[in-house]
């Protein structure tokens, strides 16, 4: 392997390990029945090569137990490659609690993050290394997805709803961010970088520069602006549900049913309120589609999940540097 | 015996059904399948051109990392021209269509399929649908990928997605014409002795395609009409800005184009059990097994189709259902590849071509076929999904498995549809050759794919190159192995040796009539009193001419 001609990705997350090791694993099994077939296919073919045109060999029968164990045998591979892959899938799809969290929004053609901090970045991820990061994806417009190959982990950023992914570096260093699925005339340059820094020189870059607006601060302002405060007061003799407590709850509905209030729910009581009414209350809302840019409603969705009573809130927030 | 046929020059039948009649007219409004079959021979020898020559200026461009061949929106439009002509015009229709129709009722002893004029009807659906893709793609292009993901494809794209689904959709007709076709003739029509157990396995490959045309086309045919409803009048079902859900298209995309996939490779294995039984003079190895393989593909192919969907946000328990049966489907292709590989045991091998491609399919779909193991393992999905892998792992299936199955059975059934032979040299030189630039073009694809190389990149990192090169290279060996055979088929029609009857000789009826057979297939009607694939002795005379 010399450079410029690389046969094999980086290894930069903590996912990459478990990856590869299945991705060996399968390449041994594939070289293994490639071989296996190959060779069987020519053996046959010069040990029974035909050698008059008036061969006509006896017929064998099949047989059961070769059927059988030609079954058999391929299932129970199969059965621990499922397994192996569903546990690493598991590890992938449950990002740990203390993650730093960032929101991306996917636009053609370019990926807007902003951490929980208030910094904003435009291609470029500037990340800790040994530090797990949570990024809420998401897209303005058509369906694009966030892949960083050197850290094995892909997601779609899908209009109207909110995926989730993680990752923690582990040796600093710039890596190739790139949208994989396919947005139209410029996708192949919706390309950037995840920038793994020590946690030392991230602190550095976080810290330097004029200290931004966190999301949450964004959001109050944003809720203020939106008028939201006049129906959804924090005192129950609001129009609107009182929202302190609400992100992560579970709503009762009306007309029977529940929900859980989580950012999917959040968004879409935002932009289609009339989609599910919460029990004991007036189908009044007007939609805020068109109104307030995915930036807005990430913004507004800090803000609510900040409202856990001023405990909660402070250490949500404090959660992040 | 053979010493006696063999001193007696060939001659071609007085009438048979090339020269029953002649003028345009004689073949554009044939009902005989066999005429049918030719008119599809045409077309999708023409589609299968198109679209190569779509991929060449795809992998001339990806030569060099920076986009500096086409504009982007050029070279998007030249992807999805490739996938679209490849996908609906050429790897779909192409066996059952020139193969199938051809030899089904040759095989079941039968004069026709059972609709011989719904059989023409398939063409011209065919050929509509052609037209209107043709016309969309010439006029402005198309460049939503041949997977026309929501909401791109309904609210972003510029290009002609409705004339290009409209197309789609005839062809979608010519396939569930054909699929229904084939499964009342093979119900009603086997002559008299000819039980289900005595059937070639070509004929069940074709029974178990079938069945997947007819229940999963319905459901494509449905989705680009709510494509079409959205795009033009706005209705909500996919874009989330009118309250719609983009990964909805997906289910339904997929729930028709995954079983799609099996459209194609299963007439393909059906092809590859016949060549394999002639070539060892052996009946298939465990044939029941073989058989019911088939049917357990079409039934479990259905109930895979969002492994596709690994990353889109599917639920993680979803995931692991979806996961878990696209390991099943793994164990009927396994059975398979095993049973022929047996098959060769204590036989008696020749390597003509049509043993050659057959050869070559078992080996490349080994790889195809286990790389679908990384795809359908969740983690490991998550990495090379939508990159260079994934792309690397459907041309083994399709194009070195499917082109690969077509090709060895054009050679078989070569003698049978033209009354000659083709060259056998430079057949089995081309058959090397396509074997060397299909490895040398889709190998490095892996590579590149587990490197990060995302599909549907114009411009790509430097580091990239080199296997880049490598692929075009392959691309340009592979293109010339394609183009011989159809310089020496076409020269072989008026030049080559006369075929006798049953020139391999195999077993089967449909080399128990002339070559070229009389339009009506056989001067009598045959009688089966003996086993399927039966090479314990050399096959009778032919007695139905």
């Amino acid at each position: 392997m010399f450079s410029g001609f690389p046969l094999f990705p980086e290894q930069a997350s903590t996912l990459a390990l478990g990856v590869d090791g299945l991705y060996f694993f399968l390449v041994l099994v594939t070289a293994f029945f490639f071989v296996a077939i190959s060779a069987a296919l020519l053996f046959f073919s010069v040990k029974y090569r035909r050698r008059s045109p008036h061969e006509w060999p006896a017929e064998i029968h099949g047989s059961l137990m070769l059927e059988l164990a030609w079954s058999i045998v391929p299932f129970l591979i199969c059965v621990v490659i499922f397994a192996w892959g569903a546990i690493l899938f598991f590890s992938m799809n449950r990002p740990p609690d203390n993650a730093i969290e960032v929101s991306v929004v996917g636009k053609r053609w370019m990926w807007k993050l902003q951490h929980m901090t208030g910094q904003r970045e435009i291609n470029e991820l500037h990340i800790p290394v040994g530090r797990a990061v949570k990024l809420t994806l998401t897209s303005e417009d058509v369906i694009h997805s966030f892949f960083v190959p050197a850290f094995r982990v892909k997601k779609d950023a899908v209009p109207g709803r909110y995926n989730v992914m993680w990752f923690q570096a582990t040796k600093p260093g710039r890596y190739h961010l790139f949208c994989a699925e396919y947005c139209g005339t410029q996708h192949s340059r919706m390309i950037g970088e995840i920038i793994a820094m020590e946690p030392a020189d991230f602190q550095t870059w976080i810290q330097g520069g004029p200290a931004p607006e966190s999301p949450v601060a964004a959001g109050q302002k944003l809720f203020a602006e939106l008028n939201c405060i006049t129906c959804h007061r924090a005192d129950s003799q609001g129009r609107g549900p009182v929202l302190d407590g609400l992100a992560g709850s579970t709503v009762k509905l009306l007309g029977g049913g529940t929900a859980v209030a989580d950012d999917t729910y959040l968004r879409e009581s935002i932009l289609v309120p009339a989609a599910k009414i919460v029990d004991g209350y007036q189908p009044i809302m007007p939609t805020y589609q068109g109104q307030v840019s995915e930036e807005g409603v990430l913004h507004l969705l800090a803000y609510i999940q900040s409202l856990k009573g001023q405990a909660g809130a402070a250490g949500a927030a404090g959660g992040n540097k | 015996m053979s010493a006696v046929v063999a001193a007696r020059e060939p001659q071609l039948p007085k009438e048979h059904y090339l020269n029953a009649d002649y003028g345009v007219r004689s073949w554009l409004f044939t009902i005989d399948h066999k005429r049918i079959a030719l008119l599809y021979l045409a077309s999708v020898t023409f589609m299968f051109f198109l679209g190569g020559m779509y991929a060449a200026a795809i992998r001339l461009e990806l030569v060099t990392p920076p986009g500096d061949m086409f504009s982007s929106e050029t070279y998007n439009k030249l992807f999805t021209g490739h996938g679209v002509l490849m996908v609906f015009f050429f790897l779909i229709p192409t066996i059952p269509g020139v193969l199938g129709n051809f030899l089904i009722p040759l095989m079941i002893g039968a004069k026709d399929l059972a609709f011989p004029r719904i059989n023409l009807l398939s063409w011209y659906c065919y050929m509509a649908g052609a037209g209107f893709v043709l016309y969309a793609l010439v006029e402005g292009g198309l460049d939503t990928g041949w997977t026309f993901y929501t909401p791109y494809s309904t609210s972003f794209s510029n290009t002609n997605v409705i004339l290009a689904g409209v197309g789609i959709f005839f062809a979608g007709f010519s396939s569930i014409l054909t699929g229904l076709n084939f499964i009342v003739t093979i119900h009603k029509m086997r002559a008299p002795g000819l039980t289900w157990f005595r059937l070639p396995l070509f004929v069940w490959a074709h029974y178990a395609t079938s069945l997947i045309q007819i229940l999963g086309t319905p459901v494509i045919a449905v989705t680009i009409l709510l494509v079409a409803l959205e795009r033009g009048f706005h209705f909500g079902f996919f874009d989330p800005a009118r309250g719609g859900d983009p990964i909805l298209f997906q289910h339904l995309f997929w729930f028709y184009s995954h079983p799609a996939v099996y459209i194609m490779i299963l007439p393909a294995m059906g092809v590859i059990s016949e060549l394999v039984a002639c070539f060892s003079r052996k009946k298939i190895f465990g044939y029941g097994f073989v058989a019911g393989s088939s049917l357990a593909i079409a039934v479990l192919g259905f109930l895979v189709w969002a492994h596709h969907m690994f990353v889109s946000g599917l639920s993680v328990y979803a995931s692991l259902i979806f996961s878990a049966i696209s390991f099943l489907v793994a164990i009927p292709s396994a059975i398979k590849v095993f049973n022929w590989t047996a098959t060769l045991y204590r036989g008696s091998v020749s390597w003509q071509t049509p043993m050659l491609y057959a050869v070559g399919f078992i080996g490349l779909f080994v790889i195809g076929g286990l790389t679908g193991l990384f795809l359908a393992a969740l983690g490991l999905d998550v990495h090379v999904t939508d990159t260079y892998f994934i792309v690397a792992h459907f041309h083994y299936v399709m194009v070195g498995s499917v082109v690969m199955a077509y090709m060895g059975g054009l050679h078989f059934w070569w003698p049978k549809i033209t009354g000659r032979h083709y060259p056998e040299w430079w057949a089995r030189v081309s058959a090397v050759i396509i074997f060397v630039g299909f490895n040398l073009t889709f190998f490095p694809q892996f590579i590149l794919g587990y490197l990060g190389m995302p599909r549907r990149y114009h411009y790509y990192p430097d580091e990239f190159q080199v296997l880049n090169v490598m692929s075009s290279a392959g691309a340009s060996i592979l293109a010339v192995g394609y183009m011989i055979p159809m310089v020496y088929f076409a020269w072989s029609m008026r030049y080559g040796r006369i075929a006798t009857a049953n020139p391999w000789p195999a077993t089967g009826l449909e080399w128990q009539t002339a070559s070229p057979p009389p339009t009506e297939n056989f001067a009598v009607t045959p009688t089966v009193d003996e086993e399927v694939y039966d090479y314990t002795r050399p096959p009778k005379e032919p007695t139905f001419v």
